[in-house]
């Protein structure tokens, strides 16, 4: 097809459409519908896991990210029902300052990947590095102390989140 | 690769057809078990014993009359009941109702899809169809549906979390494995995983029962505090999707506890049983026998489902919570605790 395997064509359309509804997210005028083509982003993501063999990291994507966090946020803007209509109107000064700033933050971001190793990766097809045995055994031998630093620091997460939400009952 | 293809899409639509006809007798025998419970006669006009039912309550659903409120989110109104019953046909794909068929040289599993994650996919798949219920319910633009799609959701979410991690210590007991396939073909030889799973099984079972939104955990559609819940809005078929995919729901997860705990198509002395009927490794009637007693393994569990439906009552909402928070999550960390220990002294762990 054109000179193109299907692995490659996947990868164009996963992020054609990645591409796509990650600028959707920001267009929309309703926030529920940001939501949910941020949802259809990650699943776009979770593709892209999938074309690199990486089956584990794929739905644990998805269970994690769309299954719930994003149910979350999901909660919390229906629940605050934000429409159309009541959004506030941004001033032109907020606008161009937050343009500003996600300028900087794209000239960074280009930055980086431009200084970035090229390294070439092995075959996807034949790569067993996304395998849940695989996994596992980096996980838990070569980087047993990062990976149990992050569960610390997102245990001190929790641990705030739930003193914040205390306070609020109190007063 | 052709006769690939084809048995392929032969064994999808024969899935699809099962998961449907299930579904919709399960409708028909949760009447008759109901009234069994209750001492009444139950649907007796449609058909001999009532058999017909399934199809004239489908036919009126059909043919209702559709009525979307003028005020909700067209697109997403349908989307929600679609979304539900898309998910939860989705998880059957991965189940294996038997053991392969080998007619000549080509070996035909009675499974859609062997993926090395089978159950992270189930998981995956369950947690996508909250959005179902959420988007459904927050498109009706009313309150009491919005309160309902919250609170079925929450329950969800919370009630995974218990689920995985007696899963977690199921797959430390299969030796490691997170294919279906696999796990029920290691329980051939040996004793089926509830004997070394008890408690996890327990576990299992009750987050079963929160994930489908079956009573007693059916705050979701508590009527005397939410009219309908989440689908108070809905009519015609768009509510019997919603109806329907409950109930496909209910199979699936049966389907998995007789898979997952219960040895899925095997049973107790089945190689004697069929050496005794000189049959050879791989043929048809293996399979064909392992899928009834994987199937019947299935109804008992549907029946379980009923059962508990109408013997116990509904929670309340902070019960329910706490349950799920409180005693689920510690219990089954316990669980996957002593599962290392054991395991550990069965010697499939070396340190």
């Amino acid at each position: 097809m054109l000179g193109y395997s299907i692995t490659q064509w996947l990868f164009g359309i996963l992020s054609f459409l990645a591409i796509m509804f990650a600028l959707m997210v920001v267009f929309t005028r309703n926030p529920v519908n940001s939501v949910l083509y941020l949802v259809m982003t990650f699943f776009c993501i979770a593709g892209h896991y999938l074309l690199l063999n990486a089956q584990f990291l794929a739905v644990v994507h998805i269970v994690v990210y769309a299954g719930a966090i994003m149910v979350l946020f999901l909660f919390v803007i229906m629940l605050m029902n934000l429409n159309e209509e009541t959004e506030q109107q941004k001033t032109l000064v907020t606008k161009m300052i937050a343009g500003l700033i996600g300028g900087v933050l794209l000239a960074v971001m280009v930055g980086t990947l431009k200084g970035a190793e090229q390294m070439q990766l092995a075959q996807g097809g034949a790569s067993q590095i996304g395998m849940v045995k695989v996994l596992g055994v980096v996980l838990f031998k070569d980087f047993l102390f990062p990976f149990e630093i992050a569960s610390v620091l997102l245990l001190g997460a929790m641990v705030g989140a739930i003193m914040l939400g205390k306070k609020e009952i109190k007063s | 690769m052709l006769t690939f293809v084809i048995y392929k899409s032969i064994l999808c639509v024969v899935i699809f057809a099962i998961s449907l006809g299930v579904a919709a007798y399960s409708t028909w025998w949760e009447r008759k078990f109901a009234a069994f419970l209750q001492d009444r006669k139950g649907p007796s006009r449609a058909g001999p014993f009532g058999l017909l039912q399934p199809l004239a309550d489908g036919g009126k659903m059909f043919f209702k009359e559709e009525i979307i409120p003028n005020v909700s989110n067209k697109f997403l109104f349908i989307l929600g009941p679609s979304l539900f019953l898309l998910t939860s046909m989705m998880t059957g794909v991965v189940i294996p109702w038997g053991k392969d068929v080998k007619i000549g040289s080509d070996i035909f599993s009675l499974q859609i899809t062997d993926i090395n994650i089978g159950i992270l996919y189930v998981l995956g798949v369950t947690s996508i169809g909250v959005y179902g219920i959420m988007i459904g319910g927050w498109a009706s633009n009313n309150k009491y549906s919005l309160l309902g799609a919250i609170r079925a959701s929450s329950q969800m979410i919370s009630y995974e979390i218990a689920m995985g991690i007696s899963i977690i210590a199921l797959v430390i007991t299969a030796g490691g494995t997170l294919s279906l396939r696999e796990i029920i073909a290691q329980q051939d030889a040996g004793l089926c995983n509830l004997v070394y799973q008890p408690l996890g099984f327990l576990i299992f079972l009750i987050c079963a029962f929160a994930e489908t939104n079956r009573a007693p955990f059916d705050l979701s559609e508590c009527e005397t505090e939410l009219i309908g819940g989440y689908n108070t809005e809905y009519s015609a078929f768009k509510l019997g999707a919603f109806l329907f995919a409950e109930y496909i729901n209910m199979f699936i997860s049966s389907a998995l506890m007789a898979g997952l705990y219960f040895g899925g198509y095997n049973f107790p002395f089945a190689h004697e049983f069929y050496n005794a009927l000189g049959l050879q490794e791989g043929s048809a009637i293996i399979s064909l026998i392992g899928f009834g007693v994987y199937f019947a393994k299935t109804c008992i569990f549907i029946s379980v489902f009923m059962w508990i439906r109408w013997t116990l009552p509904r929670f309340r909402y902070d019960q329910l919570m706490n349950l799920g928070w409180r005693i689920l999550i510690p219990l089954s960390i316990l669980n996957l605790v002593l599962t290392v220990v054991v395991e550990y002294f069965r010697g499939n762990i070396i340190l």
